[in-house]
């Protein structure tokens, strides 16, 4: 229908190599913003302590907001006192996953960094490894036990249960917990992508012009929404993390 | 045998992979649609009984939404995979 190419998957997300091209160290749009965000998660901290002033200004203000909301909202909402101390750890990984995401809507790059599933699947891994270890350091090897055998199962079901407990919190839940960050993003980036090819398919095609203004309001729309996600997402991937720690880490059952 | 006369009927009636993960991916989207509505219906409710209670709910609705939206999720990836 009016002669729309939409360009195939790897046509939006692929990009070619700004430096060193075919190198192992290939500097792409991508790795550019990998590079940015956490830079400006470092700069955001550097700035923001400089001073220590008592009435916050500028970058300072912005990042009290950031550690008040990570601690309260997430940190203690989540692990209650005990988990005050993972605060520093969840607000690199909100906000680095967060400045990740922005890109979306950033004139020029419009590519989220998290739509490759690189990003998503290390910060994964690294809350794999952060909240079994807490889980190992709070109960020593009886951890497999607290993570394997919920109570008041009887014995006979052990047989069952051991198995699905295994594969849901050792396997699903770190695959989950990437492509949930993964499948947003890029979800949001081809919906973005639609409506633009959309636009600029009916902005070609002469009889059809006045109707561009459609999927262009749409652009408008999506690219608020897009705003919102980048949020919400870089909320939830830190919410559960917390979530997975106080599970590894909690005594009481 | 059949699986060939299958897949010859598919070929002529137009019906192409592109086709068939598009629509698998409509079907799993039914249940965390469902599920999703629910839960941020009945989120809605408790806020408005208890308003004091607001935070928590939110924060527990979202955890929720998570879980519940990763099955949606899981389909948009075999979407692809199945192009």
């Amino acid at each position: 229908m009016f002669a729309l190419e939409f360009p195939p998957l790897s046509h939006i997300v692929n990009w070619p190599g700004i430096a060193g091209e075919g190198a192992w160290w290939e500097i792409n749009k991508v790795v550019l913003i990998y590079g940015i965000a956490a830079l400006l998660t470092i700069l955001l901290f550097v700035l923001g302590s400089r001073k220590k002033a008592l009435v916050p200004t500028g970058a300072q203000n912005f990042a009290e907001v950031v550690v008040e909301f990570v601690e309260d909202g997430i940190a203690r909402e989540t692990m209650g006192e005990a988990g005050v101390k993972y605060t520093p750890f969840l607000i690199s990984l909100f906000l680095y996953i967060f400045f990740c995401n922005i890109f979306e809507v950033i004139p020029i790059f419009q590519m989220p960094a998290t739509a490759r599933i690189a990003v998503p699947l290390v910060l994964a891994l690294i809350a794999y490894v952060v909240y079994h270890g807490a889980g190992l350091k709070a109960h020593g090897f009886g951890y497999f036990k607290h993570a394997l055998v919920p109570p008041g199962v009887p014995i006979a079901l052990l047989l069952l249960v051991i198995p699905i407990e295994f594969v849901s919190k050792f396997l699903v839940q770190p695959f989950s917990h990437t492509v949930r960050l993964f499948a947003n993003l890029l979800a949001g980036h081809i919906l973005l992508v639609t409506f633009a090819v959309l636009t600029s398919g009916l902005f070609v095609l002469k009889p059809y012009l006045p109707l561009a203004i459609l999927p262009a309001a749409g652009v408008v729309v999506f690219t608020a929404f897009e705003v919102f996600v980048s949020l919400l997402q870089a909320y939830v991937f830190t919410l559960l993390t917390g979530v997975y720690i106080n599970a590894a880490q909690s005594h009481e059952h | 045998m059949s699986a060939l006369v299958l897949a010859q009927e598919a070929a002529a009636a137009g019906i192409t992979d592109k086709g068939i993960a598009a629509l698998t991916y409509g079907l799993g989207a039914i249940g965390p649609g469902i599920g999703i509505g629910y839960l941020v219906g009945q989120s809605v409710q408790a806020m408005a009984r208890q308003p004091e209670a607001a935070g928590m709910v939110r924060t527990t609705m979202f955890l929720g939404i998570a879980f519940v939206e990763a099955l949606a999720l899981i389909g948009f990836v075999v979407f692809f995979l199945g192009q």
